[in-house]
């Protein structure tokens, strides 16, 4: 199907058509990586920015060498240096950027919404990098696009998160992304991070940790976002390891051939084994090599011009 | 309105005959290489390729192209279906055959000649396409044609494949005054 939307701002208001059209999209961009020239045309002229207003290393460079591989311009504008610590306001920053004639932003803060904001008042495309607790939908998509590469579909599996869902932008990104085509998506973590209230968006939610791996094809491990947490929501990290963590003992008594996933960055020990990380059931750094690919297609597609424009309600 | 071109015995006349023009005009089969633009020209490649295994000694490799990151209306449309481009195979000193549906303004063409270069550096380029139907806005000219088709600008050909329609068929389509 044809991709009609400016922006990339939430996995919610996507059908599973449009998912699967950035999926098969990113499998042409995979080809590209994997060449002599990892190069193409596709955004030259175009400027791209990276307005990352949280923090955030590996999702930013992944977005900058994304630009860079469809030959846009880039520039990286972070919070700490930049006048949004003088006391402009996301507005103003956002329309000065666009006053340099950016195409695209790519928006990362940490207040949900935030990027709808923006795509509000912007001629520019917005692409979400990650709102808050709401939405990171490029790590949805890649999470997916691993998924079917790895089980060659993804209606009818059992897939797994485990950890910290409560302050997961991942988590409720990937469970839109899921359940829209067709996985059966659990629940796992410490209750205080689990609410029951998960549920209505078609989840089931389980505190037992091997009755939520016994059956799955992909256990996703989520790491513990202390720097959203207001306060501690479990006794400790050793607790949290021996009750939750991915063990080998607890590995040991799941399918052979589920695979572990994780965003990254992974804190070994914590919610995964260090043997794991490393084994032949991660696929943790095929994921890092897919975002690029799936980053790519989302810039190529919002690129798009012309079409009926999408704006946030 | 639909008016018939080729009917599939038509096409499969004219794929053997360009098979056998390629085989003519290139001595040292051993060089050859065919690359087929997505879509048409991916199933015409394989044909050809089919008809040339029986003409040369060995097989020839089959590679396939999207134009899609090179074309040079992304601004003015929505962004184009892509499909991964596979060229399994050095192209640097080949004789590349180029091979798409139809040829139109050349603009699929240029594109695909740009994206060539990522790939290597061959020693020629030819095109072969099943149908030339003018209206060229490019300086470019295929080597082998299957027919020659006059149309006005507004007209449409449909190029249908067993592989993926049920029949192969090139239809003429006029469309209706805007």
């Amino acid at each position: 199907m044809t991709w009609n939307r400016k922006h990339l701002l939430d996995i919610q208001s996507l059908s599973a058509e449009e998912i699967m059209t950035v999926l098969d999209t990113a499998l042409a961009f995979k080809a590209v990586g994997q060449r002599a020239i990892k190069k193409v045309p596709a955004l030259r002229g175009k400027t791209v920015v990276n307005l990352f207003v949280e923090p955030s290393t590996r999702t930013r460079i992944s977005f900058e060498l994304a630009a860079q591989r469809l030959t846009a311009d880039i520039i990286n504008f972070s919070a700490e240096a930049s006048s949004l610590k003088k006391g402009e306001t996301l507005r103003d920053t956002a329309r000065n950027l666009e006053a340099l004639n950016a195409d695209i932003i790519v928006m990362r803060h940490s207040a949900s919404g935030a990027p709808h904001f923006l795509a509000r008042f912007l001629r520019a495309s917005v692409v979400n990098a990650g709102d808050g607790a709401h939405e990171h939908p490029t790590q949805a998509l890649l999470d997916c696009f691993t998924i079917r590469e790895k089980k060659g579909k993804i209606a009818g599996l059992n897939v797994t998160i485990l950890g910290d869902i409560l302050y997961s932008r991942v988590a409720r990104s990937n469970i839109w992304a899921l359940t829209k085509l067709g996985a059966r998506v659990t629940l796992c973590g410490p209750a205080t991070l689990v609410p029951k209230v998960f549920e209505q968006m078609g989840c089931r939610v389980t505190y037992n940790v091997d009755e939520a791996i016994k059956d799955a094809d992909i256990i996703n491990l989520l790491r513990i976002q202390h720097e959203r947490q207001r306060k501690t929501m479990f006794p400790s990290i050793g607790e949290y390891a021996s009750l939750f963590g991915l063990t080998k003992a607890r590995l040991a008594r799941t399918r052979p051939e589920a695979l572990i996933m994780h965003p990254g960055p992974i804190n070994r020990g914590v919610e995964i084994d260090s043997e794991i990380a490393d084994s032949k059931r991660s696929v943790i750094l095929d994921q890092v090599t897919n975002g690029l690919a799936v980053r790519m297609a989302v810039l190529f597609l919002v690129n798009g011009g012309k079409g009926p424009q999408e704006v946030a309600a | 309105m639909e008016t018939m071109i080729l009917n599939a015995a038509a096409m499969e006349r004219a794929l053997t005959r360009i098979a056998h023009e390629i085989a003519e005009r290139n001595e040292n089969s051993a060089e050859v290489v065919l690359v087929g633009v997505h879509r048409g020209g991916v199933f015409l490649a394989h044909r050809l390729a089919t008809v040339l295994s029986t003409i040369w000694p060995q097989p020839v490799p089959v590679g396939t192209m999207d134009v899609g990151m090179h074309r040079d209306d992304l601004d003015s449309q929505p962004a184009p279906k892509l499909q991964p481009t596979r060229i399994p195979f050095d192209i640097t000193g080949k004789t590349v055959i180029l091979v798409d549906d139809v040829l139109f303004s050349g603009r699929t063409t240029r594109a695909a000649l740009d994206a060539m270069t990522d790939f290597g550096r061959p020693k020629r380029v030819q095109l072969a396409v099943l149908i030339d139907r003018g209206h060229r806005e490019l300086p470019i000219k295929a080597d082998f044609v299957g027919k020659n088709v006059p149309t006005a600008v507004n007209e449409r050909i449909n190029v249908r494949f067993r592989e993926e329609d049920g029949a192969d068929e090139v239809t003429l389509e006029k469309e209706a005054a805007p």
